[in-house]
């Protein structure tokens, strides 16, 4: 008997399988790597991802076209907001500029799809939605490669603080460059949403025009979201935590903290990019002011209430947020002392605005792991039901 | 010549409000590692509260009942947002402060109302013959609370035992609690005083022109300000809101006619650019303590 016979047969011979099968009636029971790095662990996984997409896809024909057309806000708040958990939650680098990115995409998106007749605004009138998109989310990219030098030079609040001023600064070329944005309280027409010459903000002989909206922003989102999963269960996302629990540690394990630091930012600004391009298309129409502090704080509130560095949690997130103003609007109904209109104290925009400080306060003091603390907390309770323990 | 110098006045005038705000925001810092994104509310509702108060007991008693009333309000949030936070990542108890601001800025702006809100100073816009100069007494005026303020502080940290306790708490919170030093309630003073100092800068800030909802913004300057400064140092905070201030005020007279392509109120920006520089040849500002990298 020879050494070699005595290794493994896996050694040896064939490479132990990435995926091994999984055995039947044992859920909690992984043979290999991947199958615990699989895109859907469990079972239980996939059966959810299934219903809510066989939701997602029978919800036009049951809801009401505005509902729908909310639902479409909040899928493309959902795709910034992942954006936004990819560097502020899976790497750390804490960012309050987020709307900055986001106007990025929004502009470049509108001066790609503009009209190229007009002689008060720049368009090039290539309305193709690829295009565009593309376009915005390549630029909000580019931005963030230019930012990212100050992350590796700045650490934690600074960092914060500097981002905060890119919003400022944005706000400002944003209402100066009239050729561009239209100036303030003029504004310019968003990108238009054609899709083989067909233009989704119209409506069709099949569909209304919130059906096609809310119909192609959920199929985007699912593939950003994808992309977002992916990239965070990847060596990159990996690399991403290994900077954000200790960057130090991090560098001398071999991780190029720069280098991630960039990829992070780039990331983020591409998925802010695309999500500023597509959130003005459902409205068609975009003003300077729409990009200020106030949105960076948003996006912040859907991560830290959605989650922070999950990706379901950002989703879940972004529809709460989306969903607040819709959900506000209803209380005078059960709150008579409420007002539903905006000169008459309370009224429902300042218990919205309020709702949106005091939900932060809230998760981060009571839950802080958002939603996604909640729902985790919820299935951990039923797993092991009836015993608590 | 003329012009240049009353630049410069109305720069120090404004840059001594800016740099009252950086004070609160440093003393918080110094406190608990934590920018507080809470000042604009509480400057804010210190400027509302000494417009209500000026009526019936004038300004000089109201600025300091007024600045009382947010020290207690300051007080209050720390003892039931900041402190269960102890211990967690810096960026989410500054999230919290940004939370609150936002809770508090509604609450706020209900009594402002829609329209701006005079805080009931005695100055106005009128102007003092100084050194043949037309000088805006509100200037003179900003510039003397900063000098007062400054000056009390520097008294309390150095000669106090609560200062002594705050810097020791401030340097290190543990071997500060093994002396015997309470660094709970020291963190809760300093919310008290930066939330105080807070309330006097915004009376100063409606000085002149009274406030409005959107006034808050202001306090966001004296960010540029303690970062140029340093996070950590009173004296840098100073130095970094009168320079904001200054910078701010060259650009609203002379960029208009020299750099015209920057587009209207490029001064209100410029502090952030000012920013953007100095962090990139400075990244811990100009008196900041350099941090030591440890694993």
């Amino acid at each position: 008997m020879t050494a070699v016979e005595n290794q493994p047969s896996t050694g040896g011979g064939e490479p132990a399988p990435a995926k091994g099968r999984r055995p039947l009636g044992r859920p909690m029971l992984y043979t290999a790597y991947g199958q615990d790095m699989a895109l859907l662990n469990t079972g239980a996984k996939k059966v959810a991802v299934a219903v809510l997409l066989v939701v997602g896809l029978l919800l036009p024909f049951v809801l009401e076209d505005d509902l729908l057309r909310l639902l479409a806000t909040g899928a493309v708040l959902a795709i910034g907001a992942i954006g936004l958990n990819l560097v502020t939650g899976y790497a750390g680098q804490v960012s309050l500029g987020h709307a900055f990115f986001l106007g990025i995409g929004a502009y470049t998106a509108a001066v790609v799809s503009g009209d190229p007749e007009d002689d008060q605004l720049y368009g090039l009138g290539i309305t193709f939605l690829p295009v565009w998109l593309i376009a915005g989310g390549l630029a909000a990219a580019a931005v963030g490669f230019v930012v990212a030098p100050l992350a590796s030079r700045l650490r934690g609040l600074y960092l914060a603080i500097v981002t905060l001023g890119l919003v400022f600064l944005g706000t400002h070329v944003w209402n100066e460059w009239d050729a561009v944005t239209g100036g303030i309280g003029v504004g310019r027409p968003a990108a238009d949403p054609v899709l083989f010459g067909v233009d989704l903000s119209r409506r069709t002989e099949v569909f209304s025009a919130d059906q096609q909206l809310y119909l192609l922003m959920t199929a985007l989102l699912v593939v950003f979201a994808l992309l977002g999963r992916n990239i965070a269960r990847s060596a990159i996302g990996r690399s991403f935590a290994a900077v954000r629990d200790r960057d130090i540690a991090a560098e001398v394990t071999g991780v190029d903290v720069r280098k991630v630091k960039r990829r992070a930012f780039v990331i983020s600004g591409f998925y802010a990019g695309c999500a500023g391009a597509l959130l003005y298309s459902i409205t068609g129409y975009l003003d300077p002011s729409s990009f200020g502090l106030l949105v960076s704080v948003q996006f912040v509130a859907m991560v830290l209430i959605g989650g922070v560095s999950t990706i379901s949690g950002s989703i879940m997130g972004a529809f709460f947020i989306a969903l607040l103003p819709r959900l506000t609007r209803e209380l005078p109904e059960y709150l008579p002392f409420l007002s539903s209109s905006a000169t008459e104290t309370p009224n429902v925009f300042q218990v919205e605005t309020l709702l949106y400080g005091l939900l932060i306060v809230a998760f981060l003091l009571l839950e802080p792991r958002g939603l996604f603390g909640l729902w985790v907390r919820i299935r951990n309770y039923w797993k092991a039901w009836p015993f608590s323990y | 010549m003329r012009d240049v110098l009353l630049t410069v006045v109305r720069g120090l005038g404004f840059g001594s409000v800016y740099a009252l705000l950086a004070v609160s925001f440093v003393i918080i810092y110094k406190s608990s590692k934590v920018i507080s994104f809470a000042q604009p509310a509480l400057m804010l509702a210190g400027a509302v509260l000494v417009s209500y108060l000026a009526g019936p007991v004038g300004f000089y008693l109201a600025v300091p009942l007024a600045a009382i009333a947010i020290a207690m309000l300051g007080w209050g949030l720390e003892r039931t947002t900041i402190r269960p936070m102890i211990g967690r990542p810096v960026f989410v108890v500054a999230i919290i402060t940004l939370g609150l601001d936002i809770a508090i800025r509604v609450v706020v702006n209900v009594f402002i109302g829609p329209d701006v809100r005079n805080v009931g100073d005695p100055w106005g816009l009128s102007t003092v013959e100084l050194l043949g100069l037309p000088v805006q007494e509100r200037y003179i005026a900003m510039a003397v609370v900063l000098l007062v303020v400054g000056a009390g502080l520097f008294a309390f940290f150095r000669y106090s035992r609560y200062g002594l306790a705050m810097r020791a708490s401030s340097l290190d919170q543990e071997t500060a609690l093994v002396q015997g030093v309470p660094v709970g309630s020291m963190t809760a003073l300093a919310w008290a005083m930066a939330a105080g100092i807070a309330a006097v800068a915004g009376a100063f800030v409606g000085a002149g022109g009274g406030v409005d909802q959107s006034t808050w913004v202001i306090a966001l300057k004296a960010l540029p300000a303690i970062i140029i400064g340093g996070l950590d140092s009173i004296g840098g905070a100073v130095v970094g809101g009168l320079l904001v201030g200054l910078v701010e005020s060259f650009f609203a007279t002379y960029q208009g006619e020299y750099l015209p392509w920057l587009g209207q109120n490029f001064s209100l920006v410029s502090p952030y650019v000012l920013l953007l520089v100095v962090l990139l040849v400075r990244p811990y500002g100009l008196f900041g303590t350099r941090e030591v990298e440890r694993v």
